[in-house]
């Protein structure tokens, strides 16, 4: 199957011509670029702390099975439990079990895209549990009925005319607003306040897990997440393999470099930290469940592996000229963008994997801005040439590069190839200005001229004089 | 001294600009660097590797060091080859097993010199005594300033240039939506990248793109000309080599 009839070619296509979505991404990716350039500016040491991020999330993937291991007993000593997942499926049925075995039926979210990437709110539907999302742009995409397009700010794809319609047919129940911000986050806090306090059991995300102190750490912006994580009698936080830090004194670099790289602040508003559970304070449960699905065979690709370093921060996205364009729908996954290109197809490997690693013109500044130097472009490139050597490929783009590189390693036939070009020189311009041209040329041609063919190749006027 | 530099034009500027090559050859000449164009050069294998076909660059990889393992010096009139070389021919040559490419490679690989730096970081040159009187803008190119590093080179150069005045590209580090194969992979991503670049060029008010790569001014161009702009583009060599002393009009 050629990949340009489907996967993120055909995805794209239409978000490229939805003037609403352009105009609301270039303003939002715009505005969080520039915050973001503002804030690492301002760091002088901003280098020595992304090599510092890079050595630390380094260190952890190589030892990953005894941090995890530390992290479990940390977690155990202080009174939590710890349930290992190998896959989405076996996550889902250990959260909806410890959510049966207290006879509930609803459970509030903050936000977490490891439950996103398990479905876990349509699992739990179907098994009669409603699950509520608290996080202002996850309930907006759920109340929408839609899927988040954006890691950090799930609902960008959206603006605030949009919402304020949203909210009238649903939480403010008829009752017409205004599209003031103020007006709409009122609306919502008054529909969470609600269900905070009468929801017993909650879901939450981890942003990073220390393993020598059992600490768990939620970083947000509104503070949802810390009702979501204090109220409730029964904690349940889902985390990836690859979220834990090695030591508590890892947490200062990351509390630099996540903040100032995702949403361009000095410090977050709201940083949670927990550890075990504690009579009379927050939840009386704790359960955290470790989730594998794919990660440990990511983590057995040597190039590919630096995908896990990733901590979410986003900032390749909003500086991606594709991203930009696209939307995170087109990666048809809840990783979007750069970061999603290249995580997406080694964790999934569905239809869209064969697509996503050339969704990148490797412009390389998704590289340049990422707090723990994953160098995106290179893995982008290595993924293309596995998908290329598993047998997705094209049979003429195949036979034309192999034939291409035959030219390039015989000098006399290059140069043959090259005095044949400058002699049907005028034939081929007058072709290429007709409009009429096959394959990739078409594709070129269909917004931009060719170039002119000289009448003569450099080395053949090189040789003439000598 | 007489330094003796080769030349690396790359296969698309053999085939499509011989002028660039032409025009570098001049400039560097004029400040006294003695030229040789190893004739069996060919492809830096940027195309196959980019596009997902790098084990049909490994043997590419072993042409090129062969055919430039002799040279002192090397400069390359392409920023995305040059970042292709130092990028991937480590990893490419060590596919091989074969410990004597390896070395070579490795020995080869800071010999290469991109066109601008090479002018100001080794040579040392600012003026290099072109005139052209006429609005400029510069567009770093993306492998020129994310993988080589090289932006104040271009900026320095062009500064000293008679008459012409540089005028500032908005978003100037954004990409211009080529991207090798991506442009006709992603042919309508790539057109709606391109589209933005292009107003930037015309908020800019220049009559003439510069760039280091004449792969992304291929793109941009194709473009411009498409759509009657009357604006121009011209590789840093050639316009480094406008209105100087026996230069090519």
């Amino acid at each position: 199957m050629s990949r340009s009839k489907v996967g993120f070619p055909a995805n794209s296509l239409k978000s490229i011509n939805d003037s609403q979505l352009r105009a609301n991404l270039r303003s939002a990716t715009g505005a969080i670029r520039e915050k973001r350039a503002r804030v690492v500016g301002e760091k002088e040491d901003w280098e020595k702390l992304r090599r510092r991020g890079e050595e630390i999330r380094k260190e952890t993937l190589n030892y990953l099975d005894k941090y995890l291991s530390q992290l479990e007993f940390s977690v155990e000593r202080l009174g939590g439990t710890v349930h290992w997942a190998g896959d989405a499926r076996e996550a889902n049925e250990i959260i909806l079990s410890l959510i049966r075995s207290h006879g509930e039926n609803e459970v509030i979210k903050v936000k977490s895209l490891t439950t996103d990437e398990i479905a876990m709110n349509d699992f739990l539907s179907e098994n009669g549990v409603t699950a509520y999302e608290t996080d202002l742009a996850e309930l907006i995409v759920q109340l929408a009925h839609d899927k988040p397009s954006h890691i950090l700010v799930p609902a960008i794809h959206m603006n605030r005319s949009e919402i304020k319609e949203l909210f009238e047919k649903t939480i403010a129940k008829g009752r017409r607003l205004s599209d003031n911000p103020v007006e709409l986050a009122e609306t919502s806090r008054l529909y969470l306040r609600q269900k905070f306090l009468s929801t017993k059991i909650a879901v939450s995300g981890v942003n990073f897990a220390v393993a020598d102190t059992g600490t768990l750490c939620v970083v947000e912006s509104e503070g949802n997440g810390r009702m979501c994580l204090t109220l409730p009698k029964v904690l349940i936080s889902v985390m990836g393999i690859e979220k834990v830090l090695p030591r508590l004194d890892d947490l200062s670099v990351f509390l630099e470099l996540l903040p100032r790289s995702s949403t361009g602040e000095r410090m977050n508003p709201y940083t949670s930290l927990w550890s075990g559970v504690h009579d009379g304070d927050g939840p009386e449960e704790f359960h955290l469940v470790i989730l594998d699905n794919g990660r440990s065979k990511v983590l057995a690709d040597p190039v590919g592996r630096q995908a896990l370093r990733c901590i979410r921060c986003s900032a390749c996205l909003n500086v991606c000229p594709v991203y930009e364009r696209s939307g995170g729908h087109s990666y048809d996954s809840v990783y979007p963008g750069p970061i999603g290109a290249i995580l997406s197809p080694q964790l999934f490997g569905n239809e869209s994997s064969l697509s996503l690693p050339w969704a990148s013109s490797l412009c390389g500044a998704c590289y340049e801005v990422c707090p723990v130097r994953i160098n995106i472009p290179q893995v982008l490139v290595h993924l293309r040439e596995k998908v290329i050597a598993e047998g997705h490929k094209s049979s003429v783009e195949n036979a034309s590069f192999m034939l291409l590189a035959g030219l390039f390693k015989s000098p006399p036939a290059f140069g043959a190839l090259l005095r044949l070009v400058a002699k049907a020189r005028r034939p081929l311009n007058r072709l290429s200005l007709s409009g009429f041209l096959p394959g990739y040329l078409g594709k070129w041609g269909a917004s931009r001229d060719l170039p002119e063919l000289p009448s003569e190749a450099f080395r053949t006027w090189s040789k003439r004089h000598g | 001294m007489t330094r003796t530099v080769s030349l690396f034009v790359s296969c698309f500027n053999d085939v499509i600009y011989p002028r660039t090559a032409r025009a570098a050859q001049r400039v560097l000449e004029r400040l006294g660097v003695k030229l040789d164009f190893p004739a069996d050069q060919t492809c830096c294998g940027q195309i196959h590797i980019n596009t997902g076909y790098g084990s049909m660059a490994v043997p590419l990889v072993r042409h090129f060091v062969d055919v430039f393992s002799n040279s002192e010096e090397i400069v390359s009139i392409s920023g995305s080859c040059t970042a292709t070389i130092r990028e991937h021919y480590q990893e490419l040559a060590e596919r091989t097993r074969d410990p004597e490419l390896v070395k070579r490679t490795d020995e080869l690989i800071p010999k290469v010199h991109e066109f601008s730096q090479y002018l100001t970081d080794v040579l040392g040159v600012v003026d290099v005594g072109a005139s052209y009187p006429h609005k400029v803008c510069y567009h770093p190119t993306c492998h020129s300033l994310r993988s080589l590093h090289v932006y104040d080179s271009a900026l320095v150069l062009l500064r000293a240039v008679r008459g012409l005045e540089l005028v500032e590209l908005p978003h100037a580090e954004q990409c211009c939506g080529f991207g090798g194969t991506f442009a006709v992979k992603n042919a309508p991503m790539s057109t709606a990248i391109l589209v933005d670049k292009v107003s930037n060029i015309f908020a800019s008010g220049a009559e003439t793109v510069v760039a280091l790569d004449n792969s992304c001014l291929t793109h941009i161009y194709g473009f411009l000309k498409r759509n009657k702009t009357g604006i121009s583009t011209m590789h840093l060599a050639e316009l480094l080599d406008q209105g100087a002393n026996g230069s090519e009009v």
